[in-house]
């Protein structure tokens, strides 16, 4: 066995933590009996990096005990592709998945071994869609090396084997060896060619309903996060950037600090200042007494009322045409029917629940990086750049991450450990936190943009054009100030451009201008659909209404894709749509087509004559064409909801003299129990193939955030007869809002 | 110095008395299954029973759990077997990314020794937040937990 797999054993059984006073075993933490024949994820997610003998390939190393390890290319945030990918595998390997344990593949051996396990990227709802064909494929080639070296050892065809439960089958004579016996055969195997991978309708593990394989250690305590990293001699930094995005550090006065137990020192970059300290407290309430001076430049003037009006201006000015079908300005123009609204939204921060954090130990000739990423292959390229070590140098540990959302991507956190620790020389590990403070200012926030849509109805009542203008800040631009040259930046255009579930509105013009500021902006879950799919869906409930129609069959009319009537014929069922609902009550739906899936939603509301609302249930039907298992399809809906729910109630991040003034769960509130609707969820799978004849996946990490917010606003205004047009809705005046 | 007991051993240690008990937890005795969350006592990530009670830890200075019994989550098993609440989690699947879950299983702990039969109402006074937003799930085990000791 690696020495990974013996760790990951040993800390099952014993948490221990290590102490400045020497160590001390506080936790004993002894796994029931029913766990002895689970599938398992240990408390640390990474696996070894270095090649097991036991290994058949790259993805699976079977130990002569039978036992499995599977290894997975997809970080574990929460959404369960660390559960769900080892199923597919398995699926191909023809394994007992009682006898599976899963890792994280290394990020080291991608390296070094040819990009083995390919982008190691988790973004985007494609930990299922993007990587299924190669991680099926390293599972049935580990099967068909382990059914050569039977066929060899037992001289007879491989035609006469199959392999089932972990073992290989001599079909003719009945003899039977198990994978434990044949892995080290199986590993000196060359195959003339790449067996076919299964299609969904051949799977048996697959696509049923399967228990997470890390609840047990996230509810025991044990299982490891990169905040949780304790190495030997570790110390630890807390870190303030400048408040304004782009400013410059200017001076430190240290004096206030001085002799204050356990610090080590005070680092000083470019837009930063760091302590460094033997005990996290200590560095963060000596980096919160120092006296700082910081030169915000000319952005330090700005402010989120100075942000929203240009934004509202810029609908006035020149748009970069993203799509255009038919005439919808002629149409709309010609049109003696059309109806017309303008919508906002903020910037927003992550806010995971377990604030960035990277832990590194640099040397003369390796660095060691312990955190949680959606993107640790990237950032471990990254790492070697700013260390000057070569990328094989660079050895990451994947923890589990507290919540991803598209922040864990860039490296932020990971770039100022790796500063800190060369501008400190410090050789020792040392773990650089950012204060939940640090971590919501600092963000890289979901862009603030406006919009205006204009519809044209015919004289029945259908939908002859629609006509959007939108100004978004630009994510790519951000992060570059050369992308999006010719003015478009497809993350602004999610929702209200191409990827939109109506098919049938013959006239369609979106424009687009991108407008940035200097406060960065990066992927937030749903990424465009977080802001452009509750414009557009709560525009054609303003149209439907206007067009004196039911908002779900005037959806139904304006598409003929199977995907997306699915979704609205299950929604219409599930939510009983055409039952009368008590006065105070409304019912609102909405559809999204985001990241690999059409996510649809009926919120049901009550609101009060002052405008309190509570959202009671809400109904969630979702096509993801094939799913790997429910149990986690559905928790990643569940959840969907309540992260766009948030948003749509409390989100916002306010800009004053050039920095964002909310940087807490006090300033920045969060949906908690007692406001979260009751979610029930329905597949509605079509199962789909794919333009290439191959098996169409989803992705559902992303398609129930988009469209809730929608839902809600609709519902809202079935109740209330008010409609929302800028979030959040906490900022809503709800006397001044006119009833229409 | 500070001592105070925790999951059953005596603790002593000499640390400032304004040092947060979450702190003296991760940094100085090593039990890592007590999350840093917020540190205003918002998120409840950092919740550990104190005296049996559900305490936001960021915000209790090491003075004020003098001579005090403290539940971690690494302590809330008995003699091997899994306290009801954390069974039942497994039981539903309730973590996503699994960093508030602590806090989340400390607090429905200490709820249940006040309420053995919660209502939603008696549930829905648990503050703690869940970024993922397993709260759907985190009732149902509550309930499924209350049901296994009724």
């Amino acid at each position: 066995m690696g020495e990974g797999i013996e760790n990951i054993t040993r800390r099952r059984f014993v948490v221990t933590g290590t102490t400045l006073a020497g160590g001390m075993a506080l936790g004993l933490v002894v796994p029931g009996a029913a766990q002895a024949a689970s599938p398992e994820m240990g408390a640390r997610y990474w696996g070894a990096d270095s090649v097991d003998p036991g290994e058949v390939n790259a993805w699976v190393l079977v130990n002569p005990d039978d036992s499995i390890v599977l290894r997975c290319p997809m970080a574990e945030m929460g959404q369960g592709t660390g559960s769900g990918l080892p199923m597919l595998l398995a699926e191909e390997l023809e394994c007992d998945w009682k006898k599976v344990k899963v890792e994280f593949a290394s990020v080291n051996r991608n390296i070094r071994e040819n990009n083995v396990y390919r982008d190691m990227l988790t973004v985007g709802s494609r930990g299922i869609r993007s990587t299924y064909e190669y991680v099926q494929q390293g599972g049935a080639s580990a099967r068909a090396r382990l059914i050569a070296a039977a066929a060899a050892r037992w001289g007879v065809p491989v035609e006469q084997c199959s392999a089932a439960q972990g073992a290989v089958r001599h079909v003719p004579s009945g003899r039977s060896q198990r994978y434990g016996q044949l892995a080290a055969d199986a590993a000196k195997i060359t195959l003339t060619a790449e067996p076919r991978i299964k299609l969904p309708v051949e799977f048996k593990l697959a696509g049923t309903r399967q228990p997470r394989l890390d609840s047990t250690v996230k509810s025991n305590g044990s299982a490891k996060f990169g905040i949780d990293t304790r190495e030997a001699g570790q110390l630890y930094a807390s870190i303030m950037s400048c408040p304004v995005p782009g400013g410059k550090l200017v001076s430190v006065d240290e004096s206030v600090i001085a002799g204050r137990r356990g610090i080590r020192q005070v680092v000083k970059l470019d837009d930063a200042v760091a302590v460094v300290a033997d005990n996290y407290w200590r560095a963060n309430e000596a980096l919160k007494a120092l006296k700082i001076v910081w030169d915000g430049g000319a952005a330090a003037t700005t402010d989120s009322g100075q942000f929203a009006q240009a934004y509202r201006e810029a609908l006035d000015g020149p748009m970069v045409t993203a799509r255009n079908d038919g005439d919808a300005k002629g149409v709309v123009a010609r049109s003696s029917h059309v109806v017309e609204a303008a919508y906002e939204t903020p910037l927003l921060a992550h806010a995971t629940m377990e604030p960035c954090n990277a832990t590194v130990h640099l040397t003369a000739d390796r660095l060691d990086i312990w955190m949680g990423s959606q993107s640790a292959l990237a950032n471990s390229r990254m790492a070697a750049q700013l260390t000057g070590l070569k990328p094989e140098q660079v050895y990451f540990h994947q923890a589990f991450l507290g919540g991803g959302f598209g922040r864990r991507s860039n490296g932020d956190e990971l770039r100022h450990a790796i500063l800190v620790a060369k501008a400190g020389k410090i050789d020792v590990p040392l773990q650089l936190l950012w204060s939940r403070e640090q971590d919501m200012r600092a963000d890289r926030f979901r862009p603030q943009s406006a919009i205006r849509m204009k519809g044209a109805l015919s004289a029945d009542g259908r939908l002859d054009a629609l006509h959007i203008e939108s100004v978004c800040g630009s994510i790519q631009r951000s992060s570059n100030p050369a992308a999006a040259a010719d003015g478009l930046d497809n993350t602004a255009l999610e929702g209200i451009g191409p990827s939109v579930p109506y098919n049938k509105v013959p006239n369609w013009y979106t424009g687009l201008l991108l407008k940035n500021t200097h406060i960065p902006v990066s992927y937030w879950r749903s990424v465009g659909g977080s802001q452009n799919t509750f414009y557009l869906e709560s525009f054609i409930d303003e149209l439907a209404h206007a067009a004196g129609r039911d908002p779900l069959e005037f959806r139904r009319s304006l598409t003929d894709r199977a995907d997306a009537l699915a979704v609205l014929n299950k929604l219409a069922e599930m939510s009983n749509w055409s039952s009368k609902l008590p006065k105070g009550t409304g019912r609102g739906i909405s559809l999204a087509d985001n990241h690999g899936a059409i996510g649809g939603h009926v919120a049901e509301v009550t609101v009060d004559d002052k405008g309190a609302v509570r959202v009671t249930r809400v109904f969630a039907a979702t096509d993801a064409y094939h799913v790997v298992n429910p149990n986690l399809v559905e928790a990643q809906i569940e959840g969907g909801v309540i992260f766009g729910l948030t948003a749509m109630l409390y989100g916002d991040i306010n800009v004053k003299n050039g920095a964002a003034q909310e940087n807490n769960f006090d300033s920045y509130r969060m949906v908690r129990l007692a406001d979260a609707p009751d979610v029930k969820t329905a597949l509605a799978l079509t199962g789909a193939m794919d333009e290439k004849g191959k098996p169409k996946w989803g992705g559902v990490g992303e398609c129930s955030v988009a469209p809730i917010a929608a839902a809600v606003a609709n519902a809202i205004f079935d109740a209330a007869g008010k409609r929302i047009r800028s979030l959040p809705f906490k900022n809503i005046k709800w006397t001044e809002l006119t009833r229409l | 110095m500070a001592r105070f007991t925790v999951n059953g051993t005596v603790v002593t240690l000499d640390i400032e008395p304004e040092m947060p008990l979450l702190w003296a937890l991760r940094n100085e005795i090593g039990l890592t299954g007590t999350k840093y969350g917020c540190g205003i006592a918002q998120c409840g990530a950092c919740t550990v029973l104190v005296d049996g009670k559900a305490v936001r830890s960021c915000v209790l200075p090491v003075s004020g759990a003098e001579g005090k019994t403290i539940t971690t989550i690494e302590g809330l098993a008995t003699e091997g077997r899994p306290h009801p609440v954390q069974e039942a989690w497994v039981a539903e699947d309730v973590p996503q990314c699994g960093y508030c879950q602590s806090g989340q299983i400390l607090s429905a702990v200490a709820l249940l020794k006040q309420k053995p039969q919660p209502t939603d109402a008696d549930i829905n006074t648990i503050t703690n937040i869940c970024r993922c937003g397993t709260y759907v799930r985190v009732r149902r085990a509550i309930h499924r937990a209350a049901a296994s000791k009724a």
